[in-house]
């Protein structure tokens, strides 16, 4: 049961609205390919719930057509989509066993009893449970009742998975336990994978690409690292990771790199993304760890920020300062040795190469 | 080691006191108080409630008129074989004649004659016609005056009747209750034509589990669309389930009535739309059909609020599961929505059969002879024909069927599988 499957999806001008008065989705176009672990990123109202639901039947979309394997499957109802699917609360059936779900489908499809219990049993021993299968769910910890969620939307062998807030329930330690087992398994079935979360880290660690969502339109859609390095606009770079915001206006254009002119007047190079010409407000995004309090040679940009608050966090140091009129630039500074002695109320020089500031569309 | 198990085995406080004794004494106030705030409504439900039907069970087998108020008789006529077919001697007749004679006083040998009277009827004539002349008897040769008298005194039956009802319990209720009766070959069966009770009893449960199916049927659908309706139109819908709630019983038996009649409106609508003749209007009230319509729309709430509590639990992704891994909608309910369920139309089940079988007043307005239940002649016992030791066997009688049928409600089903939200 490894390699060549996986099914493909597209997505086509696809629009939705519950109420004829607000698109939920906007004019969504998407192209999910055989064997991807394409996630679905934004905050919750964002419409990625409800593309899954579409994705799934069980929402109709109120214009566009959705493509399973290249056929249309507007008109298809849920159960004849051969979707596998995994809710936010498991959704196991309280009154079977373990067992009994996992069979659930099998059963639907009228397979043999012997050839049922095989399944059964390889789709536990898939997800480390051989042991549980008389248990009632209610019996199981919450990471084990996800477990058996996974096993019983892959038990029938389906195509697609699909997985709506999987790990919302679990705590923090058993969510990234489950990320990493759920990507083995979707490395080791090869099926394709469209998988809906808030929460960025889930998205960066599992994906092979994530569209972020927001308003009802993908922002972007890019592997993880592109995400985090590139941002295409400021909600994407504010959403993905932690960012720093300085608000300018471009003063020149020079092919990639820009000049811009902060609010307090100092000059700053940057990396031309999300600006059209001279003359327009911007908005500066900066990683934290890629400033540096020692600005090294070849460094275009530097300027003096006043420290306003210093957290102590074991491997670093979290630095809050006050640059540029922004008073929440924060500073992540390496614990090493023989390092200079930061204090609160001190006025440091910090710098930045121009190709780690992304000048993008402004904010607030 | 020993040494621990020691202490383990009596823990005391720092005083010596041992631990147990401590905590009791430091929740005697807590359990004082909780006692005295139940005790009104305790006091409340014993004095209204448990003792008057305790009492009334009592008057199943109680019968200590006889001896009471014969207590000459009743131990004279110990020595006389009923079954040897001779009337009993002068002794016996002596006593009753005493015994008359005293009761005559305060009155209370009609009230012998009517609790006699329901053994073997006649009996009440004959004490009151007896007790009329007892007072002018003369002394000696009791026999011949009591037969001048009446004749009936020169029937064994009669004697018969006095000394098997001498004792002060009596099974004789519930023999009665149950279609029996003790003759010389000890307890038969009435003739088929006499039986009553039996008939009641079953046509009682039969109704009952007729109702509650027909609650079921007519429920689900509702209380499904309740809870997963929004809740603007829901509160709507469950205002309407409610609304029978805020009318009186009375009233809506009353309107069953004047839909339900032979020129009533059903039937007139039946008839103007051709499906019916007009010659042969459908008999839809006076009889069980009568009975089934009216006391299923009264009992219907108390299956649909227990439903809806237990299917608003029940969260929508659990369809969408089996939809995802293929079932059909059918399928999907009937393998995962309808067993989460059953919790609830158990609970239902219960309220509503529990109900309807000791329902009186819709019965005995709408069910004319062929629908009415065993709690109607209940209060014909109770009310009309003031026969109370035979409403009390009936009653018991009653409780003993509703309590079996929980037991095994309770054996095959599970009274803890019983949800009410």
């Amino acid at each position: 049961m490894t390699t060549e499957r996986g099914a493909s999806v597209k997505f086509d001008k696809v629009q939705k609205s519950y109420d004829g008065e607000v698109l939920v989705v906007k004019d969504l176009n998407l192209d999910i390919e055989k064997g991807e672990f394409l996630t679905m990123l934004g905050p919750s109202g964002s419409g990625k719930t409800t593309c899954l639901m579409m994705l799934a039947g069980f929402e109709p979309a109120s214009h566009g057509e959705i493509y399973l394997n290249e056929k249309p499957i507007n008109n298809v109802p849920p159960h004849k989509r051969g979707v596998g699917m995994v809710f936010q609360n498991y959704a196991l059936f309280p009154h079977m066993t373990v067992a009994e779900n996992l069979a659930f489908p099998l059963q639907v499809r009228n397979m043999g009893k012997a050839e049922q219990e095989a399944k059964v049993k390889r789709a536990l021993e898939m997800v480390e449970l051989p042991q549980f299968g008389s248990r009632r769910p209610a019996q199981l910890s919450g990471g084990q009742q996800q477990r058996v969620a996974v096993a019983r939307a892959l038990v029938f062998d389906p195509d697609l998975i699909l997985m709506d807030e999987p790990l919302g329930a679990l705590d923090k330690q058993l969510r990234e336990q489950m990320q990493y087992e759920i990507k083995h398994i979707h490395e080791n079935l090869g099926v394709t994978v469209v998988y809906v979360t808030h929460d960025q880290t889930e998205a960066l660690t599992m994906s092979d690409r994530v569209a972020v969502f927001n308003d009802g339109v993908i922002q972007q859609l890019s592997p993880p690292d592109e995400l985090y390095e590139t941002p295409q606009n400021s909600f994407v770079a504010q959403f993905i990771g932690e960012n720093n915001k300085l608000n300018g206006t471009v003063t020149a254009i020079n092919g990639n790199i820009c000049d811009v002119k902060l609010a307090d007047g100092t000059m700053m190079k940057a990396d031309k993304v999300n600006v059209a010409a001279v003359g327009d407000a911007t908005t500066l995004s900066l990683r934290p760890e890629r400033v540096e309090i020692i600005v090294a040679d070849g460094m275009e940009n530097s300027i003096t920020g006043h420290i306003e608050e210093l957290i102590y966090l074991g491997d670093h140091i979290r630095v809050r300062m006050s640059v540029a009129g922004n008073p929440e630039f924060v500073v992540k500074v390496r614990n090493r040795a023989g390092e200079q002695k930061l204090a609160e109320g001190q006025d440091i020089k910090i710098g930045w190469f121009a190709s780690d500031c992304k000048a993008l569309d402004p904010v607030g | 080691m020993s040494d621990t198990d020691q202490t383990m085995a009596v823990l005391t406080t720092q005083d010596g006191v041992p631990l147990k004794v401590s905590i009791r004494r430091a929740l005697r106030a807590q359990k004082i108080r909780a006692l005295l705030l139940v005790a009104p409504l305790f006091l409340f439900i014993l004095l209204s409630f448990v003792a008057p039907i305790a009492d009334m069970l009592f008057r199943s087998v109680e019968n200590d008129i006889v001896p009471n108020t014969l207590p000459q008789t009743v131990v004279a006529i110990e020595l006389w074989d009923e079954n040897s077919g001779e009337l009993p001697g002068e002794d016996v007749y002596a006593a009753l004649a005493a015994d008359l004679q005293v009761a005559t006083k305060s009155k209370t040998h009609t009230r012998v004659g009517s609790r006699l009277n329901y053994e073997k009827p006649g009996t009440s004539s004959l004490f009151r016609k007896t007790g009329r002349r007892v007072n002018k008897f003369e002394d000696g040769n009791y026999k011949e005056q009591f037969l001048k008298a009446d004749k009936k005194w020169g029937d064994v039956e009669y004697w018969q009747v006095i000394k098997r009802f001498s004792s002060p319990l009596t099974g004789g209720y519930f023999l009665a209750a149950s279609d029996a009766e003790r003759t010389a070959d000890g307890v038969q069966l009435k003739a088929e034509d006499e039986r009553i009770y039996l008939l009641l009893f079953g046509r009682t449960l039969m109704l009952s589990i007729t109702i509650t199916a027909s609650c079921i049927l007519l429920g689900y659908p509702i209380a499904w669309l309740l809870a997963s309706l929004p809740l603007r139109s829901s509160n709507l819908l469950m205002i309407l389930v409610l609304l029978p709630f805020w009318t009186s019983l009375l009233v809506r038996t009353s309107a069953w009535k004047v839909l339900l009649q032979q020129q009533g409106v059903i039937n007139d609508t039946l008839v103007w739309l051709g499906i019916v003749g007009d010659e042969s209007r459908l008999a839809l009230i006076n009889n069980q059909t009568g009975t089934i319509i009216a006391m299923t729309h009264i009992l219907l709430p108390f299956m649909i609020l227990p439903l809806f509590s237990v299917m608003k639990t029940i969260s929508p992704t659990y369809m969408r599961a089996a939809k995802s891994m293929g079932a059909t909608d059918w399928y999907a309910f009937w393998r995962v929505y309808f067993p989460q369920t059953i919790p609830g139309i158990g609970a239902g089940s219960i309220l509503v059969f529990i109900l309807s079988i000791g329902y009186y007043i819709t019965p005995e307005l709408v069910g004319g002879t062929s629908g009415i239940f065993i709690s109607n002649r209940i209060a014909y016992h109770i009310s009309s024909s003031l026969n109370w030791g035979l409403a009390a066997a009936l009653g018991v009688m009653l409780l003993v069927l509703v309590m079996t049928l929980y037991w095994l409600y309770d054996r095959i089903v599970g009274i803890d599988n019983v949800k009410l939200g």
